[in-house]
């Protein structure tokens, strides 16, 4: 009873912020609005049990999204009050209440026995040698799904550059250094970024048997790098670099190097021979993490701002 | 002894949520950036130390107590730093009104 | 069909689909791009709910949820922040390049 108060507080709560942020008077209000948004959404996660994805959503639907969002809230103008007319809004906002009914109706009235895949991925987990079995879906069964979403993270970030000045093409993302003063953010940044940087590691390590996992981790060092170069401590790298190029390229590489090599050792693409799943999904693992903390860093960087 | 741990985990926790309602009803009503600073640095350091302090003797284990303990400690970090960041440039945005808790 | 039982997981049912409905109502009706973008994500956090409440009530077999949909969220949550760091630097290089309409909206 006093839990379903709870997830009844956190739903409403959630709604509130959603609310706000669609009502709120400028940009940067609805930016922190939205970063709220990520917040209590990740309480909604813990309560349905789901700790990976409240990893991820605090890290990345939170913290990273919002991170972009505040730079982008900086740089717009904020938009004219273009105020739709009274009948649009009534219009929309029934069709918008409709589609909420449809869903709500689909929650309300549920399949019998509810479908759930929980079975084979317990039967199948001990081949991989995995404890945590998002990281074993994640790894395994779904290995395309994973591949090719570090692809998307690594498309998004040309598309990124891309936007970029012709004149800026393979120059250093954001504005010029400053040279780091005094004050607290630097001495932040000299602490808290050695720390991280183990947090991180540790994460994607525990991943294999508990909550976390790649993503996570390198999410976390990909901030690590962001807040160094805030703080005026690091400068970010020139795009046209060969050694950034390779660091990026090495997760998908290998990624697809091992699927491939599965082919004639395990008879399909990304599988893995058996006995070697835990060592080769290891592998795979550490180089996606180098190569997503490069590109989720500089995604959030933002395009070539400077010559090269 | 259990119930003493209890007791006191109860009594800790309580506390704790009593400085963050503190807190952020300084938030919403004090008057300028530093003061609204003040009252929500106290409600990070103490109201979630104490809730720490709290679910402590509930860790189950010294590692994740541990854990517990390191969370509370990089909360206060990351919470000094933004806090003086924010006082800093809300001093140099409105030296006078800012400015006024100062001198 | 029987009603579903009133849990966690239906509460945060019910919340995804009013999320759903709140963030197609910002996406369709917001002026300027940014909080467009915005509402997007609001609407995109609601079907990962979705996901979720479908996860925890295919709870079995020792986990506490279906872990298939949960890998697709953790999936689904890294491709939005993408497709969403690639809008905001289009509308960061719009607001650059047309400066009289930064916000493109109000049409």
């Amino acid at each position: 009873m006093m839990g379903l108060v709870l997830d009844g507080g956190i739903a409403l709560l959630t709604i509130g912020i959603a609310a706000w942020t669609i009502r709120a008077g400028d940009d940067f209000a609805a930016v922190v609005g939205f970063v709220a948004y990520g917040l209590v959404l990740t309480l909604a996660w813990t309560r349905l049990g789901a700790y990976d994805v409240a990893l991820t959503e605090a890290a990345i639907g939170g913290g990273a999204t919002g991170v972009i969002l505040m730079r982008a809230g900086a740089r717009v103008k904020p938009a004219p009050a273009a105020r739709a007319s009274r009948r649009a809004r009534i219009i929309v906002g029934a069709l918008s209440a409709a589609v909420a009914a449809g869903l709500s109706a689909i929650v309300l009235l549920p399949p019998q026995p509810a479908p759930s895949l929980a079975l084979e991925v317990r039967e199948h987990l001990a081949s991989t040698g995995l404890g945590n079995p998002i990281g074993g879906v994640l790894m395994a069964y779904r290995a395309a799904d994973t591949f090719l979403e570090t692809v998307v993270v690594l498309l998004a970030l040309f598309g990124v550059w891309s936007l970029g000045r012709d004149a800026h093409w393979g120059g250093r993302p954001g504005p010029a250094l400053r040279p780091a003063e005094g004050g607290a953010l630097p001495l932040f940044a000299r602490v808290l970024v050695p720390a991280g940087i183990v947090i991180g590691i540790y994460i994607v390590w525990v991943g294999a048997d508990a909550p976390g996992g790649k993503f996570q981790g390198a999410t976390l060092l990909a901030a690590m790098a962001i807040l160094a170069g805030m703080a005026g401590l690091v400068q970010a790298p020139a795009t046209a670099g060969r050694r950034l190029r390779w660091l990026l390229a090495a997760g998908p590489i290998v990624f697809v190097g091992i699927g491939l090599a599965g082919i004639p050792l395990a008879g399909a693409f990304l599988a893995y021979p058996p006995g070697f799943e835990k060592p080769l999904i290891l592998v795979i693992e550490v180089a996606l993490t180098v190569s997503l903390a490069a590109m989720l860093a500089l995604i959030v960087a933002g395009p070539t701002e400077r010559a090269p | 002894m259990s119930v003493l741990l209890g007791l006191f985990s109860t009594v800790a926790i309580i506390a704790g949520i009593v400085f963050f309602v503190a807190g952020t009803v300084g938030l919403l009503r004090f008057p300028d950036a530093l003061t609204r600073l003040h009252a929500l640095t106290k409600a990070d350091n103490l109201g979630l130390g104490l809730i720490v302090l709290g679910l402590l003797p509930y860790a189950g284990s010294v590692g994740a107590a541990l854990k517990l303990v390191v969370i509370w400690a990089l909360v206060q970090f990351a919470g000094a730093t933004v806090a003086q960041m924010i006082g800093a440039l809300a001093v140099r945005e409105h030296p006078t009104s800012a400015g006024r808790q100062r001198r | 069909m029987s009603l579903a039982p009133l849990d966690a997981a239906t509460l945060y049912g019910l919340m995804g689909a009013i999320l759903v409905g709140l963030g197609l109502y910002g996406v369709v009706l917001l002026g300027g791009f940014l909080r467009r973008l915005l509402a997007f994500n609001l609407l995109g956090g609601g079907v990962f709910i979705l996901f979720g409440v479908v996860a925890r009530r295919g709870a079995g077999a020792g986990f506490g949820g279906d872990p298939v949909p949960q890998a697709l969220v953790i999936t689904g949550i890294v491709v939005a922040f993408c497709a969403t760091a690639l809008a905001i630097t289009l509308i960061e290089r719009l607001t650059e390049e047309d400066g009289d309409d930064p916000s493109g909206g109000g049409s």
